[in-house]
């Protein structure tokens, strides 16, 4: 850990250091990087301003244009009342995306707050709360959202509160064995040498030095929660049929894929690239950090 | 030795308790009223009075919630989960008569997972040029990323509607068993393909494999005979991850191939909010995850010699 914690440091200095325009050059290097932080900021504009992207509405349908196959006019096509599905995925992403994010900061919040306490307090009350990280691990996570959306109620808040649930114990796992890591730091020591108190020395060492790997977790994190928001919402947990949702919008096609394919295999194929694309930044994020 | 096992086998068994309490509270303790969820929710405002009250008598809601939880733990104990609000049967026989199919569907699914996995971290290996490697590195995740459920309509789309080679829907014979069993083993397979990628890439230069170099071995070689003997051990750690995904999976994969199993009984069950047979499913997987991690961690040291000494030495306890 030491090594990396080291090599990480150096990076960015070098990192600063480096003009700009070289970082450029750089970037062009990894074109399926650079495709993938386009397909990012595009589908963040579409949950942003979804009406800057399409021109028919979410729910305007037109029953004269029922399953139009993708053309010119309608990309993804229509569904069978007639709505655009292109306009449905746009207006979709801001559902699927605000859950996503959700859950993301539920789960990052909670699970550093909770590793970050099991690893600095160490002793009973760390082997007390991995024990209880140890039940949360070892119920699928899909299966754990699912149980906590049936108790909670159907809707997409609770899918992202499920959702972050069910992640709060990796995040967690993660901040304790970075704590751990760093506690033993001769910095550390050194702080405590000088007459910080605990606290103090928690809040300005530990903390700062246990986060980076817990953000690339968070970053890694993404695409599996648009995915376990998506799949949720596929089997019927989130928002009712009329609002957009990505995993709704598949599910809704699926009754008509035997002689409509486009109707649930092209929103199906927008969010695959979206966490595709995460996935990548992902890694890249990683990469960065362990030169 | 013996600490080690006493240890391991204990935290298998605190694992499935603390499952059954936290569905316990999820499922009995924090809904207001637990009778609403023994009804259908269309249906709940539409129930007599009397019948809520016989029900909550015959469920025990009625009593003290530590007493209630101590007669549910009591009877679990010897197997019995209660009976199904939708079927009345009892849970474990329901859970039992849909298993044998969803076992199949997984372990089908687990073994193609496998030879996918090992012919990418082999591949990634023995590529040369870089790109090729880059290029086979990142399948693993592109299997992670794509949906089950869009894989599953794709899979549908191309090889029964278009091609008509396989059966749509259903569980009839070996045919039926062949798309859901692919659109399962794709994202099982990526969190594997990475593992091993990365241990392949250790292990290719670590120092036994230079002096097979030095003795004059060929890079096929080197790799059939040293590194895949090593590096295929480390996939056993992420056996629980694995399994996983494959309950995860199946859920989908079910649904969308509409077979019968344990994925769509626990949709079934959870739509239909039939309590006691989310809580057996729950509790039934979280057993199947510790015996999977329990078996893996008392055979790991067996297998690797390495770790056999340091537990003799007792530095791994």
């Amino acid at each position: 850990m030491t090594v990396e914690l080291d090599a990480l440091a150096a990076g960015r200095r070098a990192g600063f250091a480096r003009p700009i325009a070289g970082r450029l050059g750089e970037l062009t290097r990894q074109p399926i990087l650079v495709a993938s932080w386009l397909v990012v900021l595009v589908v963040i504009g579409w949950a942003v301003a979804p009406g800057l992207f399409t021109s028919y509405g979410p729910y305007a349908g037109d029953a004269s244009a029922s399953f139009l196959p993708p053309s010119a006019e309608h990309w993804f096509g229509t569904d069978r009342l007639g709505r655009d599905l292109f306009a449905r995925s746009v207006y979709g992403a801001q559902t699927t995306l605000t859950a996503t994010l959700l859950a993301v900061l539920i789960a990052f919040g909670v699970g550093t707050l909770v590793g970050l306490i099991a690893g600095f307090a160490g002793g009973i009350v760390d082997t007390a709360v991995m024990r209880v990280i140890d039940v949360f691990l070892a119920i699928p996570s899909l299966l754990l959202a699912m149980v906590v959306v049936s108790v909670l109620g159907y809707s997409t808040q609770n899918i992202a509160l499920a959702v972050g649930i069910s992640s709060i114990a990796s995040f967690a796992r993660v901040m304790r064995a970075q704590v751990l890591a760093v506690v033993t730091q001769d910095y550390v020591k050194a702080a405590y040498g000088l007459g910080v108190g605990r606290l103090g020395v928690m809040l300005r060492h530990v903390v700062p030095n246990s986060l980076s790997s817990v953000i690339a977790l968070a970053a890694l994190e993404i695409g599996t929660a648009v995915l376990a928001v998506a799949s949720l919402g596929f089997l019927g947990y989130g928002a009712p049929p009329p609002q957009p949702e990505w995993g709704l919008l598949v599910a809704e096609g699926r009754d008509y894929v035997a002689v409509h394919p486009w109707a649930s295999i092209l929103p199906g194929a927008a969010l695959a690239v979206v966490v595709i694309a995460t996935h990548r930044i992902s890694t890249s994020y990683r990469k960065d950090h362990r030169r | 030795m013996l600490r080690y096992l006493a240890l391991k086998i204990g935290r298998a068994l605190f694992v499935v308790w603390a499952a059954f309490s936290l569905t316990f509270v999820l499922l009995f303790v924090l809904p207001a009223d637990p009778v609403d969820l023994l009804f259908d929710p269309a249906e709940v405002n539409a129930v007599p009075p009397e019948v809520r009250e016989q029900v909550a008598a015959g469920y025990g809601f009625d009593r003290p919630v530590i007493l209630q939880y101590l007669t549910r733990l009591g009877h679990a104990l010897t197997g019995d989960f209660g009976t199904s609000v939708q079927s009345g049967r009892p849970v474990v026989p329901t859970i039992l008569d849909v298993l044998p199919s969803t076992l199949l569907l997984a372990a089908g699914a687990l073994a193609l997972a496998l030879v996918i996995a090992f012919v990418i971290a082999l591949a990634a290996t023995s590529a040369r040029r870089a790109w090729v490697r880059d290029l086979v590195e990142a399948l693993p995740s592109g299997a992670v990323s794509v949906p089950v459920f869009l894989s599953g309509i794709l899979m549908l789309q191309i090889f029964s509607f278009r091609l008509g080679w396989f059966p749509a829907f259903g569980d009839r014979g070996a045919r039926s068993l062949v798309l859901p069993l692919i659109t399962l083993a794709i994202p099982v397979s990526g969190p594997i393909a990475q593992l091993l990628v990365r241990s392949f890439a250790t292990e290719f230069r670590s120092g036994y494999v230079t002096t097979s170099w030095a003795k004059g071995a060929t890079r096929g070689g080197i790799i059939v005979r040293d590194v895949f003997r090593n590096a295929g051990l480390p996939a056993l750690t992420i056996a629980g991850i694995t399994f996983g995904n494959l309950i995860a999976g199946s859920v989908i994969t079910e649904t969308v191939f509409a077979r019968q199993g344990v994925g769509r009984m626990t949709q079934a069950a959870i739509n239909t909010l039939d309590v006691p047979l989310v809580q057996g499913t729950v509790v039934l997987v979280a057993a199947g995850f510790a015996l999977i991690n329990l078996i893996v961690d008392l055979i790991y040291p067996l297998l690797d010699p390495r770790l056999r000494a340091a537990l003799a030495t007792g530095r791994a306890a």
